[in-house]
């Protein structure tokens, strides 16, 4: 009986491995740049860290793969961590309290429930965290770590998208809808769903203008955040802190020559975020995102601390990295039994040496080896180019890896 | 072509089969008390029909074993809470069986005043998947969802804050002296199908016949608040309370004999129907009868000190739970029966070994009441690929339709055979015992009493032995 795969899930086959990796190191060598250190959190957390924080929805919450363990008898669930910033913000709170900062970092893999399995119920992100900065410089500089890691990787015309989670908050605040209604309103349009603001229509006239300004214009300079202060503060005063906070935010990204686009229907991120949202895009689809979260640290137990960060895709990412060339191979024969010994030290220094040397286990596509290298007892070793047919022999290693660094 | 159909077993029997009967579908052998799983109806005999529990109705017609179903709303939204699925169609609310599913506490304390509670809120249900949607709804910071078999009205407020549980009305509940605080949804007695067989089957004669009656089922989430019907906790609370859970069901008769000879009188424990919290006449010692398969969970959660169930609730809890602070403290001797593993006498094997080799394209379908046993069972055994299929009673019906073998306890094995079933391996024997929290046993509060009463007992069952 052939096991299947399970439902919801996918492999990842060497040719995705080696784009894996690249974003992996990437991602690394440029954190670590930064100064950020990498962590990497149980992938199982009690299920009440991520229902305590009050910071997942509850649709979010339903999809979360929990269970109870062998220790389950008392009713705790345990759950496959469904987001990286609440167990990142856990660790800090059991570990890094007593640092003024933390700059933190990591790859991990998180998992939700998707109903179709179409789509994969694991997902990889790499992400970073910088916690005990509230000036608005640690979020330009977590945009700036995101988009150097996918210049790295080569990934071009990288969109970024600003919103801020208080002017969406105070905006629907300001609807005055009944408590449960407002917080599903905050869930729908936190999920990327706007049609919740399209049934408002006609229901609250003063906010027509306010709705359409917010979710039907798209700015990209500090001067569209100014024009909307100066058109809807008036009406809506809770607005204008959060507009002042964009707008220096815009300013000081402007000063470092980056291109954005203020867009409050991009405003897809977490309930617990409480300053500015960003989304990076390419080709419509959403590669990343991050945002303030300052009342994150608090609700996991911790004090009263600011934090931000973000996330990027990896599996969105590995759609846009190119195949990076293989290294090429070379394959070792002994021809003969005595042949051996000295194949398998000859092997040895070449791999030493970074090159990809194998055995012949009796391939039969030979012509996958950029060189093979033939060991006789006698007559020493014999190295065949097969992209040029050259055949030249040489007596030991040292001499065939001089012979290999001069036709590579 | 044949039209398989999941008739419910007990509340709803009786109205089912009127409505059958009224429908043109006369079935006999079906009203309350029949022992058959398979009754017939005269008039389509190509409609095969099941007796089922029906928590297994919702499940058995999602899976597609049967095209359609009769069942309480609530198991559907159950069943669809966790297993978010398109496969089950409500088609027709049937008219009887009315009942609303609420959150109910024991006190005054609003859903509001629970919520800003810092520790964690118990809560403890017949339907887990519908409780844990409503504690995500209200966005319950840290919960506790205890699953139980019945008798979910008798935890609160000692042993849970909060109950969800069915019921006609909310003076209903306010006559056990619990007050609802919302209302999950609101439902009854509905003619369910499966998906796939509204689409490719023709069933338009039944579910014409069976739609004749009409009412609507819609889900309410509006808070019915109370001021009545408060019921205080056991007097006494103060100093350290013993608790002890008595079993329902058909332990009641064996346990209270066995109380008597243990000099242990239970006033109200010993009648036909047992009260929910009978008195006993010892100074701090607080008693409810509840489920005997939900005692290991609610002992190891420290909710009952000491408990009255069987060996084989207890293994079954100990083996999905190894860590659990649960111990037999004393076996009691009576209501012995063996956990046994029952094949359909048509199937030729005679041992696990049989069932092992036997080959199939399929898994084996391995269902039981008690799923954790079932599980070590079929594991030990290698019967891989295995599924298991949990249960809720009436379980030899699902042999050998929708299940090739089934765990199961017996006392004479005369019911397993008048279901056309055999024996095939006899897992162990199982007593009642008397089981205790190990932490609490050990607490000076309460060592001095809990040791008193298992004397007591212990002197019962030496009793017994001389008997």
């Amino acid at each position: 009986m052939k096991v299947p795969r399970c439902k919801g899930t996918r492999d990842l086959l060497p040719q995705d491995m080696a784009k894996f990796r690249r974003i992996e190191s990437a991602f690394r060598d440029c954190c670590l740049g930064w100064g950020y250190q990498e962590i990497r959190t149980p992938v199982l957390e009690y299920l009440h860290l991520f229902t305590s924080a009050g910071t997942l929805s509850p649709d979010m919450l339903g999809r979360v793969y929990s269970f109870l363990d062998w220790d389950g008898w008392s009713g705790e669930r345990v759950a496959l961590r469904p987001d990286g910033t609440i167990p990142a913000a856990r660790l800090y709170v059991e570990n890094f309290q007593n640092l003024p900062v933390a700059k933190l970092f990591y790859l991990e893999n998180m998992f939700a429930f998707e109903g179709t399995g179409k789509e994969s119920r694991e997902r990889w992100q790499c992400g970073a965290e910088l916690i005990g900065v509230s000036r608005l410089e640690g979020d330009v500089e977590l945009i700036s770590i995101a988009l150097e890691a996918m210049e790295r990787l080569g990934i071009k015309h990288v969109q970024l998208r600003l919103a801020h989670a208080g002017v969406l908050k105070s905006f629907l605040n300001k609807l005055g809808l009944s408590g449960e209604k407002e917080a599903e309103a905050l869930e729908q349009v936190f999920s990327g769903n706007l049609d919740v603001l399209g049934a408002l229509k006609g229901k609250k006239p003063e906010m027509e203008k306010a709705l359409q300004l917010l979710f039907g214009v798209k700015g990209s300079s500090p001067g569209f955040v100014e024009n909307l202060r100066g058109t809807l503060a008036p009406s809506i005063p809770e607005l204008a802190p959060c507009l002042d906070e964009l707008s220096r935010i815009a300013s000081l990204l402007t000063g470092l020559g980056f291109s954005y686009q203020i867009d409050f229907t991009s405003g897809k991120g977490f309930e617990y975020y409480t300053g500015i949202i960003f989304g990076f895009y390419s080709g419509g689809r959403r590669l990343g995102g991050g945002g303030r979260y300052d009342e994150l640290i608090p609700l996991v137990g911790g004090k009263n601390v600011s934090a931000s960060g973000f996330a990027l895709y990896i599996d969105e990412l590995m759609g846009l990295v190119k195949d990076a060339p293989g290294r090429e191979r070379i394959l070792v024969r002994a021809k003969d039994a005595e042949g051996l010994k000295p194949s398998l030290a000859v092997a040895r220094s070449l791999r030493e040496a970074g090159y990809i040397a194998e055995f012949d286990l009796g391939y039969k596509d030979v012509a996958a080896f950029r060189w093979i290298v033939n060991m006789r007892s006698s007559g020493g070793t014999e190295l065949i180019d097969q992209r040029s047919g050259k055949k030249q022999r040489r007596a030991s290693a040292e001499e065939l890896k001089k012979l290999l660094e001069e036709t590579g | 072509m044949r039209v398989k159909l999941a008739l419910p077993k007990g509340e709803l029997q009786n109205s089912t089969a009127e409505l059958l009967e009224e429908s043109g579908f006369a079935v006999g052998d079906y009203r309350d008390g029949s022992r058959s799983y398979r009754p017939r109806c005269e008039s389509f005999p190509d409609l095969f029909l099941k007796v089922f529990h029906e928590k297994d109705i919702a499940i058995q017609v999602a899976i597609g074993n049967y095209d359609l179903g009769i069942c309480r709303v609530e198991w559907v939204e159950e069943l669809l809470a966790k297993y978010h699925s398109d496969a089950v169609v409500k088609v027709q609310d049937l008219g009887y069986g009315k009942r609303s599913l609420y959150a109910v506490a024991a006190g005054k304390r609003s859903l509001e005043q629970m919520k800003s509670r810092s520790d964690s809120l118990r809560i403890v249900s017949e339907y887990p998947n519908l409780a844990e949607i409503f504690a995500l709804k209200q966005r319950l910071r840290r919960f506790q969802i205890f699953p139980v078999w019945g008798a979910a009205a008798v935890y609160p407020p000692e042993n849970a804050e909060l109950a969800i549980i069915a019921e006609t009305s909310p003076e209903r509940l306010r006559e056990q002296g619990l007050a609802p605080v919302a209302k999950l949804l609101e439902g009854g007695a509905c003619l369910v199908a499966n998906r796939d067989s509204m689409e490719k089957k023709a069933l338009g004669r039944l579910l014409a016949a069976l739609s004749c009656k009409n009412g609507g089922v819609s889900e309410v989430r509006d808070s019915a608040a109370s001021e009545e019907g408060v019921r205080t906790q056991y007097r006494g609370a103060s100093k350290p309370v013993v608790s002890l859970a008595l079993p329902d069901g058909h332990q009641q008769r064996h346990t209270v004999a066995f109380l008597n000879k243990a000099g242990l009188e239970v006033d109200g424990y010993n009648v036909g129907r047992a009260l929910s919290r009978p008195r006993v006449g010892l100074e701090g010692v607080m008693v409810k009868v509840v489920r005997p398969q939900d005692m290991p969970l609610q002992v190891a959660n420290g909710n009952f000190d000491l408990a009255i169930t069987g060996v084989d609730w207890l293994r079954d809890h100990l083996y999905r739970f190894p860590s659990s602070p649960v111990a037999e403290l004393l076996p009691l001797g009576f209501g012995k029966v063996r956990i046994v593993a029952v094949v359909s006498k048509d199937m030729p094997v005679s041992g696990a070994e049989d069932l092992r080799k036997m080959r199939r394209d399929s898994a084996l379908r391995v269902a039981s009441e008690y799923v954790n046993i079932a599980d070590r069972y079929a594991h030990d055994n290698h019967l891989v690929p295995y599924k298991l299929i949990p249960t809720w009673g009436a379980s030899e019906a699902f042999l050998p339709e929708d299940a090739d073998v089934l765990i199961e306890n017996t006392e004479t094995g005369s019911t397993i055979s008048r279901h056309n079933l055999k024996v095939i391996d006899t897992l162990f024997e199982s007593t009642a015992c008397l089981i205790g929290n190990t932490e609490a046993i050990r607490k000076p509060g309460k060592r001095d009493k809990i040791t008193a009463l298992v004397e007591n007992m212990r002197k019962g069952v030496g009793a017994s032995c001389v008997s």
